[in-house]
């Protein structure tokens, strides 16, 4: 008869590695291709922002009326220097639109950035401490998702006057009660989950369950819906460019390579379009990356 | 001084459902559910208490306003000779590393983002005194304790079962020394043998540290086993509250009867002397009236209406108290 | 309520529910997950089987492989499941769907996700009343309503429900926890099912709410002298009910046999620590003791005694695959120590 050592009454399962959960969602986007494949495309357009002083062939603001509207190199009379053609200015297509990728994504970035980290903040607040705190922000964030997104930023922008700064603050005024509303609603669940009412069991304080026992759980949400977002605020500014409130000449952002194309948009069309066309594939990059970052973190089969 | 680890003096806790300003305004009454109303009792030093009672009774309340987890609307709980309610926060804070709890789900109950060495680590690095070091000893001495072999206190909570994940939880109430530990549904979520595994440790662990227990569980069997002395709750008040032989062998209040007669036992056969109660609980933001049981109550009489029923001793031995004016054993 | 063994072949009647080899599998990204292995079991008209086992023991996906719920990635691999007279695993979909609901029952454990939130309680009892009740489906369309309509206010009263017709229309989550399970225990025999599977139905409930339950399931198969089966990983629950019980662990029946013979004398190590472990109100000096380690994972699992790792009479000769001790089935042990060892 075989008797049992005394540490197999106790746990016996065999050494394995420590996995995080973390390492566990990275495992899993990894495996999504097509998540693998977006975020790819994302990261080659920002290697494009920042690296467009080696990539442009040429001065995007240098014009050359002699170029004028200049088609693209497979249509006659292109030419290879030139390859997707040139504006109304004579300034090539191609290196405005790899430095207009520099505005539309340092400004997205930014301002998504900024709302999250304030939005963030503040749905935490509002969601554990509840009370008046509560009560406030709750009361802000309603009278702000009362007004329609591009009219207020139009309103803004013209009191504000144009400019890069400027642009940012318009779009992170209302940036942020997106996260803030999401969080907020998160934390209020985890609020009374076990494991929250185990720290203050033990005597931790507000400030370091928020920091350390829930943030870290909702971060993944947060980080879905922000990248998802930075789509959307690209659109938005793109579509401030274009009502002339953005950014202003002769700096280029899409947007506005778009609304210049409008003029002739019959007899140069590939100002608009091919601007439009990279708008179209970074959003939708971001978009597919957004869903794979969903399902790693948070798969439906999970335990 | 008396030997007296715990004493609770009339707690009542009141959950209010939050109006809005428009029914505030329109005066429409408060809905308010008495989750606590007016428990006393005491817990002796180095005994397991066990509360039992089914959903909607106030035990898991009862628990979470002792350490103050949930403020208590009224009523005092002094541990140790110190009156937890009139404390300061600090103190409050100073306090918890000697009143600890296990709780029930443990899926629910740790962390998910840190690993079980971190999770543990806690209650130290709030409360310890020694150096990083020593506090970092302790918790392995504490996991090694509960069943960890060394090479598994960096792993994630996610990697461990059931019944692990509960070791963890009793680990982490542990570590810190406590005086006091109010176990809340530790095992009602693990298989038969695994629940019988955490209460043999849980047994030891007290013999081991001193400890205190109030055993809170709806399964009167497993408390029947653990508990020196056992306290019935029904609807936000005891009912009956005695030594365990006494009230498993000799109940007195009527819910109590009905409660062990509803237990199935692991004899063959259908029993014949079963009493089943009829009816459901009622609705916790309506109460009855007088003796909250009296609706289901198989000998209710029209005087249970409307008298509160009060917790009085029992004749057979001063150490049986029973809030019912008609049991059986006559009232001292 | 003891069924005694009977005593020759040809006085048996014919059991409702055969089962024979059922081997059930799920395929994981890690390998071929055995959940159930070899199940060999009974049924006879009018008797209560109990099936006890804790997680992971099978006893939930033997039942829903009976019933045909099983999906992909999980499938039926072999065995025999014969029902009433009728092979199930050879049925059209369509004909199982007859069978489902109609001769064959089930309840689930949590009501409150079983029953469909969204529809009310009539709604959900007429949808089965309508579909299998032969009375009712072959009447005349005009009168079909409202005989289905009376048929539900019986069976909410038949169940327990006070106020049963004002009720009908409420929806699940009006009721307490006791109440839905009632409901779910009234649309499985809306139909007057030969055979009832209730997985799990009293572990949610309040230990009154259970008794009282129970005592309802206990009359309503005595009344409708309907066959059960009762699963659960109670073991008081199952002395109280069963005629029979089935012990599973780790996927296999690994003990059955008279519920009396069970508890009284029972074979398998794994039943006696089961039985060990369990705390028993009505005899409080009786030590618990805990059965040693976890239930290994049934992926790729060696064959071998599943057990081996957590018993105290394990051999050498348990590394290999260990069978029912007998063919007949009604009284089983998969186990070579306990043929030495048949005494309390």
């Amino acid at each position: 008869m075989t008797s049992i050592p005394a540490a197999a009454s106790l746990v016996t399962d065999a050494t394995q590695p420590a996995q995080s959960p973390l390492r566990l969602s990275w495992q899993r986007f990894k495996s999504n291709r097509f998540a693998m494949g977006a975020s790819m495309v994302v990261v080659l357009f920002i290697l494009m922002a920042i690296f467009a002083p080696w990539l442009a062939p040429h001065d995007p603001n240098e014009t050359d009326l002699l170029r004028r509207l200049q088609v693209p190199v497979w249509m006659q009379g292109g030419e290879w220097s030139y390859p997707l053609g040139c504006d109304a200015l004579g300034r090539d297509l191609l290196s405005r639109i790899i430095y207009g990728s520099r505005v539309s994504i340092f400004i997205g970035a930014t301002v998504i950035f900024v709302a999250t980290a304030i939005g963030v903040v503040a749905g935490l607040l509002a969601g554990y401490l509840r009370g008046w705190v509560d009560a406030v922000i709750s009361r802000l964030v309603d009278i702000l998702l009362a007004f329609p997104y591009l009219l207020f930023a139009i309103g803004l922008m013209a009191t504000m006057g144009p400019g890069l700064q400027n642009i940012i603050l318009a779009l992170a005024y209302k940036e942020w009660v997106i996260p803030c509303r999401l969080v907020r609603g998160e934390t209020m669940a985890l609020r009374e989950v076990e494991y929250v009412e185990a720290a203050r069991a033990v005597g931790a304080s507000s400030f370091y369950i928020m920091a350390r026992e829930i943030l870290p759980n909702i971060l993944s949400s947060v980080i879905v819906v922000s990248t998802l977002r930075i789509a959307h605020v690209i659109i938005l500014e793109a579509s401030l460019s274009f009502l002339g409130i953005g950014v202003q000449p002769p700096t280029a952002s899409w947007g506005s390579l778009v609304a210049d194309g409008r003029a002739f948009i019959w007899d140069g069309w590939w100002v608009s379009t091919f601007s439009g066309f990279a708008i179209l594939m970074l959003v939708l990059a971001i978009n597919v990356s957004s869903q794979g970052l969903r399902d790693a973190f948070d798969p439906r089969l999970r335990d | 001084m008396t030997g007296n680890l715990l004493e609770v003096h009339n707690l009542v806790k009141h959950f209010e459902r939050p109006r809005s300003l428009a029914r505030r305004l329109l005066g429409e009454p408060r809905s308010v559910v008495h989750a606590l109303n007016g428990v006393s009792l005491f817990v002796r030093r180095g005994e397991t208490l066990g509360l039992i009672g089914e959903s909607g009774c106030g035990k898991s309340t009862l628990g979470r306003a002792i350490l103050r987890l949930v403020e208590p609307s009224s009523g005092k709980t002094v541990f140790d000779g110190v009156d937890l309610s009139q404390i300061s926060p600090a103190e409050m804070m100073r306090m918890r590393a000697r009143l600890q709890i296990v709780f029930q789900d443990p899926y629910a109950s740790l962390n998910p983002r840190k690993s079980i060495r971190e999770i543990v680590s806690l209650p130290l690095k709030l409360h310890g005194d020694g150096s990083d070091g020593e506090n970092r000893k302790q918790v392995e001495n504490i996991l090694l304790r509960v069943g960890f072999r060394d090479d598994q206190f960096d792993l994630y909570p996610h990697q461990f079962s059931g019944g692990q994940r509960q070791r963890i939880g009793i680990a982490r109430a542990l570590v810190s020394h406590p005086q006091l530990v109010i176990c809340d549904e530790p095992v009602s979520a693990l298989d038969v043998s695994i629940k019988a595994q955490i209460i043999e440790l849980l047994a030891e662990l007290k013999a081991e540290f001193g400890l205190t227990y109030i055993f809170v569980s709806h399964d009167i069997a497993t408390v029947g086993h653990l508990a020196d002395r056992i306290a019935v709750m029904y609807m936000g008040e005891i009912v009956e509250i005695g030594s365990t032989h006494d009230i498993i062998n000799h109940p007195q209040h009527p819910y109590t009867k009905a409660l062990l007669s509803a237990v199935p036992r692991l004899v063959a056969g259908a029993r014949q002397a079963r009493q089943v109660l009829a009816g459901d609980l009622p609705s916790p933001l309506a109460p009855p009236t007088g003796c909250k049981f009296h609706t289901r109550c198989p000998k209710a009489e029209p005087s249970c209406v409307g008298t509160t029923q009060q917790l009085k001793p029992v004749l057979s031995g001063l150490s049986q108290w029973v809030a019912c004016s008609l049991s059986e054993g006559a009232h001292v | 309520m003891q069924v005694s063994q009977p005593a020759s072949a040809t006085e048996r009647q014919q059991p409702i529910l055969s089962i024979r080899g059922l081997c059930t599998e799920f395929a994981t990204p890690a390998g071929v997950l055995r959940a159930v292995q070899d199940l060999s079991l009974d049924v006879m008209p009018g008797e209560c089987v109990g099936i006890v086992g804790e997680s992971g023991s099978g006893k939930s996906v033997s039942f829903a492989s009976v019933m045909g719920l099983i999906k992909p990635p999980g499938r039926v691999a072999a065995g025999e499941i014969v029902f009433a007279g009728m092979d199930l695993r050879k049925l059209s979909t369509q004909d199982m769907r007859a069978v489902r609901g109609k001769r064959m029952a089930m309840t689930m454990q949590d009501a409150l996700t079983a029953l469909n939130p969204s529809m009310t309680v009539e709604q959900q009892l007429l949808e089965v009343i309508l579909a299998h009740d032969e009375d009712i489906v072959q009447s005349a369309r005009w009168g079909k309503n409202a005989k289905a309509y009376k048929r539900a206010v019986e069976m909410l009263e038949l169940v327990g429900i006070p106020s049963a017709a004002k009720r009908l229309r409420d929806y699940p989550h009006q009721f307490s926890g006791g109440m839905r399970q009632r409901i779910m225990i009234a649309i499985a025999l809306a139909c007057k099912p030969d055979l009832l599977i209730a997985d799990e139905p009293t572990t949610a409930l309040d230990v009154t709410i259970q008794a009282q339950v129970l005592e309802l399931i206990g009359s309503l198969r005595r009344e409708l002298g309907m066959s059960m089966v009762l699963i659960t990983h109670d073991l008081s629950v199952v002395a109280e009910q069963c005629d029979r019980v089935v012990v599973m662990y780790a996927g296999q029946v690994v003990e059955s046999g008279p519920t009396s013979e069970i508890i009284g004398q029972a074979l398998h190590p794994y039943t006696r620590g089961l039985l060990a472990a369990t705390p028993r109100v009505e005899d409080l000096a009786m030590p618990v003791r805990p059965i040693a380690g976890t239930v290994p994972s049934l992926i790729n699992f060696p064959r071998q005694c599943h057990f081996y790792s957590r018993c105290q009479q394990r051999a050498d000769a348990c590394l290999s695959e260990i069978a029912l001790s007998e063919p007949d089935v009604w009284r089983q042990v998969r186990c070579i120590r306990s043929e030495k060892e048949r005494c309390a």
